[in-house]
């Protein structure tokens, strides 16, 4: 079998794929999903912490749910969780360094609110 | 003559064992994604920056009392509202992208023009409303190194009010939501430029609509970007 051969099939195989996994069904379950969630957000923002949800409670719950958001466009609408795992790593470890300057600089900005207080 | 091979002669058909694609994806799509990846660090660095600076303060001005206006049509009291339809037009213009790029797939080119003008559009209005929501802001004093005389409406315990963190929010804003909205330009150009070449049929004549994903990608990352940005300057 040639090199270009295998490529070829690799490629079909691959477009093959990509087409099974995202029908236009699935598009537009992942939308009524996003929609669903950024409700949920208005509904705490809007009516839950008015009416006397503690704000430690919903920022928590706020972040938790823009990374299920995130979870959903870069998996779904950007293809990235059909794609080959060797990719998926190779973007999604790099990312972990941000949670990284996430901790330094949340421990600086306590330093800082130490001395202020 | 013997036709088998020795264990150590035979080819490798292993992904990394080289000859072909490890990651099975197209040059310029495995490009995009870095190059997002690297655009990911960047907006990261910017909300990282604001998040450092908010919680070395004892005082913010609140997200629901500085935005509360639905520019041309309320004056105040319905905040989220405008941040709300903004936030809408963007993950339907992303949904109209997907729905390019599945129509490519098929190689349905009407689908595809159609799918990417309702993208374009999707685009300009979000434009539309982030120039009203910062002409609004700027009119109210808000500007880089510039902020209203009375702050003590924008805090929500009394006497806490303070012109310094109500500046770093001001530069952080026009900053970071500038710089999105920068991407967001550039992806409704870069948009322009795919649809005429939909049109012109160069990607029919080439079998397949790879680059109407790869822009596709651009896109979405513009879409999850807004998604952070929402989340810590209008709801956090």
């Amino acid at each position: 079998m040639s090199a270009q051969h295998t490529e070829a099939h690799a490629h079909n195989e691959h477009g093959h794929e990509e087409h099974a996994s995202m029908s236009r069904g699935k598009i537009w379950q992942v939308f009524f999903i996003l929609l669903g969630i950024t409700v949920i957000e208005f509904i705490i923002a809007l009516y839950l912490v008015p009416h006397g949800m503690k704000i430690e409670w919903a920022n928590p719950i706020y972040i938790i749910l823009t990374l299920a958001k995130a979870f959903y466009i870069v998996a779904y609408f950007m293809h990235l969780k059909f794609e080959k795992v060797g990719l998926i790593y190779s973007l999604v470890v790099p990312i972990l360094f941000i949670i990284g300057l996430i901790l330094v600089l949340t421990n600086e900005s306590h330093h800082w609110i130490d001395l202020i207080r | 003559m013997s036709t088998t091979v020795s264990q150590i002669d035979q080819v490798k058909t292993t992904p990394w064992a080289g000859g072909r694609e490890p990651f099975s994806v197209e040059y310029g799509k495995m490009m995009m994604w870095f190059f997002l990846l690297s655009d990911a660090f960047t907006f990261s660095s910017l909300l990282i920056a604001y998040g450092a600076l908010r919680f070395s303060a004892d005082a913010w001005p609140s997200a629901e009392l500085v935005f509360q206006s639905v520019p041309g049509m309320i004056d105040h009291g319905a905040p989220l509202v405008f941040v709300g339809i903004m936030t809408f037009i963007l993950i339907m213009s992303s949904v109209t992208m997907v729905l390019a790029v599945e129509a490519g797939h098929r190689n349905a080119k009407k689908e595809v023009a159609w799918w990417m003008v309702a993208t374009v559009i999707g685009g300009f209005m979000f434009l539309g409303c982030q120039a009203l929501e910062w002409s609004h802001l700027h009119h109210e004093g808000f500007w880089w190194g510039s902020i209203p005389k009375e702050l003590d409406h924008f805090f929500k315990e009394a006497g806490t009010a303070s012109p310094t963190y109500t500046q770093q929010f001001a530069n952080l804003f026009f900053t970071i939501t500038g710089f999105h909205g920068f991407h967001v330009f550039s992806g409704v150009i870069i948009n322009i430029i795919i649809l005429i070449n939909v049109l012109a049929g160069t990607y029919e004549r080439r079998g397949h609509y790879l680059m109407v994903e790869k822009v596709g990608l651009y896109w979405h990352f513009v879409d999850l970007v807004w998604v952070f940005v929402f989340t810590f300057f209008y709801l956090v």
